[in-house]
């Protein structure tokens, strides 16, 4: 079938911002993205700048964003994106700097991945056999162990996105998706020993808290680590380790104790809940919103469900069950 | 056209313009809602981090108040239709959880088959009600009016939970249903993106800046206004949006309308009623292009 790639090239040398440039092929149906980019480059325009290896999903060096979204350009049938005659839009990942066309540096991704500390930390004396790991324990940890560190997570991350947007400078951005897969992988691990500081350094500004829950990174990862839930599992896993001195566990807190009394989310008293109530410092910006809310009748007595006793029970006797 | 109705706390919150709006819309369109008056919140994403459980058992138990009426579900939330999709996604995938969780709704005689239509009000605009009735029912067309669509993240992913396999279209439904009603959609590349609503407390100045983003992309693109189908997306873009504009060092003033004040307008009903002078950011540039009085 006809179709059109609308790569984005850039080139560092040539003094030029970045562009695009339309590629027409004939592409055979089984073609992939990244069979028609090789085509390109040994074909067409041996100037085309792209990275892969593999080209079976198992490196993770094809990830560029194929219309608009993170994919393994290994793993993204043509035939999948358009029909005849269509046009396919790819450019290299976001939320890192592009080296040249297609090819992005992955060091803010790889420093990321560093900072969590990614090996086992046991503690004691050197074991006399090896450690038998009970099969659960690892079933669980499968999961975020099927990561090929491809970068599409961060590449979509929406955090990120805006954090470089507003010029945060990329070593003070928060660790973003892989980096916190990857410590839910240790933290879960039975033969590590430092889950406290590790979910308590986890728990500091740039960790876990400042996911904003977009799904971004399920959506995009080509091999379901689905990243976003491994973050919400490290949540519960801090929370119930004792590690509650921040707004995020009393956000979590403030709804769970809303639901319990009215059935309903009641949302006047979840910023001041979460920030907690003496908290000038984090309270007064919030003021302004307040005031303005009041002014259009937007802050009202909480809406309650009916019978919500029956709610109340059923809040009751789970978290008893989650205690024991 | 008869669904059980789950309003969300939202709207019955901080959004009572959306519930206003719903009511007199449906009513116009011919939907009838039997309001849930007995379901909880869904716990928004929120409760599932930290008792995923209980998350699960109530929200099963709105499914299942749903079912023993025989109807369909329908939401007016993106974060709701999340929620529940996935949650739903859950039971019909694993059996063996649903029945635990169908032995704690026994204690209220409640049972969820697993079987369940949870659709949000724009599902419902397109699927039910369909694009052509839609159209021949606009008394007021919304010419002149460059519209910016923002979807909000649930009601998009994760898309394999979301019947996006089925409906590949629902996330182009919210541009469908504007040029339906006679405005011009604004393409923009942060409406499938995060409001950033999640993390107001957490992290405000990245929430903020999340918004700001978007809000002034679409502006810049020529948006009159933007709606949304979800209500948490409209605090963070109508409600912060003064904040926003100071994060970002310039003004915005872009209107935020929820889709169905939108649908209202081209349906002729009046915009006090759906209380469209009940916003934080005025919606008078949309009124006035449509020369219709708040």
């Amino acid at each position: 079938m006809q179709v059109s790639l609308r790569v984005r090239r850039f080139d560092p040398e040539s003094n030029q911002g970045p562009y695009y440039q339309t590629y027409s092929m004939d592409a055979p149906d089984y073609y992939t993205v990244l069979d028609a980019l090789i085509h390109i480059r040994e074909e067409t325009d041996g100037t085309l700048g792209l990275r892969c290896s593999c080209r079976s999903a198992i490196c993770g060096s094809c990830a560029m964003r194929i219309d608009g979204h993170a994919k393994l350009a290994c793993k993204t049938k043509i035939i999948d994106l358009t029909a005849d005659g269509g046009e396919v839009t790819v450019e290299p990942v976001g939320n890192m700097p592009v080296v040249k066309d297609l090819i992005a540096d992955m060091k803010p991704f790889w420093d990321k991945i560093r900072a969590v500390d990614p090996w086992l930390q046991p503690e004691g004396p050197e074991p006399e056999r090896e450690y038998v790991v009970p099969n659960e324990a690892m079933q669980d940890l499968a999961g975020a162990m099927n990561c090929i560190m491809c970068g599409a997570c961060v590449s979509d991350c929406t955090v990120l996105e805006a954090e470089l947007n507003r010029g945060v400078p990329v070593e003070k951005t928060w660790l973003a998706p892989a980096a916190l897969a990857k410590a839910y992988r240790f933290v879960g691990d039975p033969r590590d020993d430092h889950q406290y500081d590790r979910l308590e350094k986890l728990s500091d500004s740039g960790g876990i808290w400042d996911c904003t829950h977009c799904f971004e990174c399920i959506e995009v990862c080509p091999k379901g680590v689905a990243p976003m839930d491994r973050i919400m599992a490290l949540r519960d896993k801090a929370v119930s380790a004792g590690i509650t001195n921040n707004n995020g566990t009393r956000h979590a807190k403030a709804f769970h104790d809303s639901i319990k009394a009215y059935g309903r989310l009641d949302e006047v008293t979840l910023v001041p809940k979460s920030v907690g109530f003496f908290n000038i410092r984090e309270l007064l910006p919030q003021m302004p919103t307040g005031l303005r809310m009041l002014k259009a009748g937007k802050l009202r007595l909480p809406h309650k469900a009916e019978n919500k006793k029956k709610i109340k029970q059923i809040v009751d006797s789970l978290d008893k069950e989650q205690m024991e | 056209m008869r669904y059980a109705f789950w309003p969300g706390c939202v709207s019955r919150g901080a959004c009572p313009e959306l519930f206003e709006a719903v009511v007199r819309v449906s009513d116009r369109l011919g939907i009838e809602m039997i309001e849930l008056k007995e379901a909880s919140c869904t716990g928004a994403g929120v409760l599932s981090e930290q008792n995923p459980e209980l998350a699960d058992t109530l929200n099963g138990r709105t499914f299942a108040m749903a079912e023993k009426l025989g109807l369909p579900l329908m939401n007016i939330c993106s974060t709701c239709q999340g929620v529940q999709g996935r949650i739903n996604y859950k039971f019909q995938n694993d059996a063996t959880y649903l029945s635990r969780i169908n032995e704690r709704l026994a204690e209220e005689g409640l049972h969820y088959s697993g079987n369940l239509e949870i659709k949000n009000f724009l599902w419902v605009l397109v699927e039910d009600v369909g694009l052509d009735k839609l159209r021949s029912m606009v008394v007021r067309p919304l010419r002149g009016l460059n519209i910016a669509p923002f979807y909000g993240c649930y009601i998009l992913r994760p898309s394999k939970e979301l019947g996006y396999a089925e409906h590949p279209e629902r996330g182009k439904y919210l541009e469908k249903v504007i040029e339906v009603l006679g405005a011009e959609p604004v393409d923009f590349y942060g409406k499938s993106k995060c409001c950033g609503f999640p993390i107001v407390t957490m992290n405000r100045r990245n929430s903020l800046a999340m918004a700001g983003d978007h809000l002034l992309e679409a502006k810049s693109k020529g948006a009159d206004a933007m709606v949304t189908p979800c209500p948490l997306c409209h605090l963070n873009l109508d409600a912060q949006q003064p904040d926003a504009a100071g994060i970002k060092g310039q003004p915005i003033g872009l209107p935020i309308l929820h889709l169905p004040q939108l649908v209202g307008l081209a349906l002729g009903i009046d915009p006090e009623a759906m209380r469209l002078n009940n916003h934080i950011v005025s919606t008078e540039a949309v009124t006035e292009k449509l020369k219709v009085k708040v």
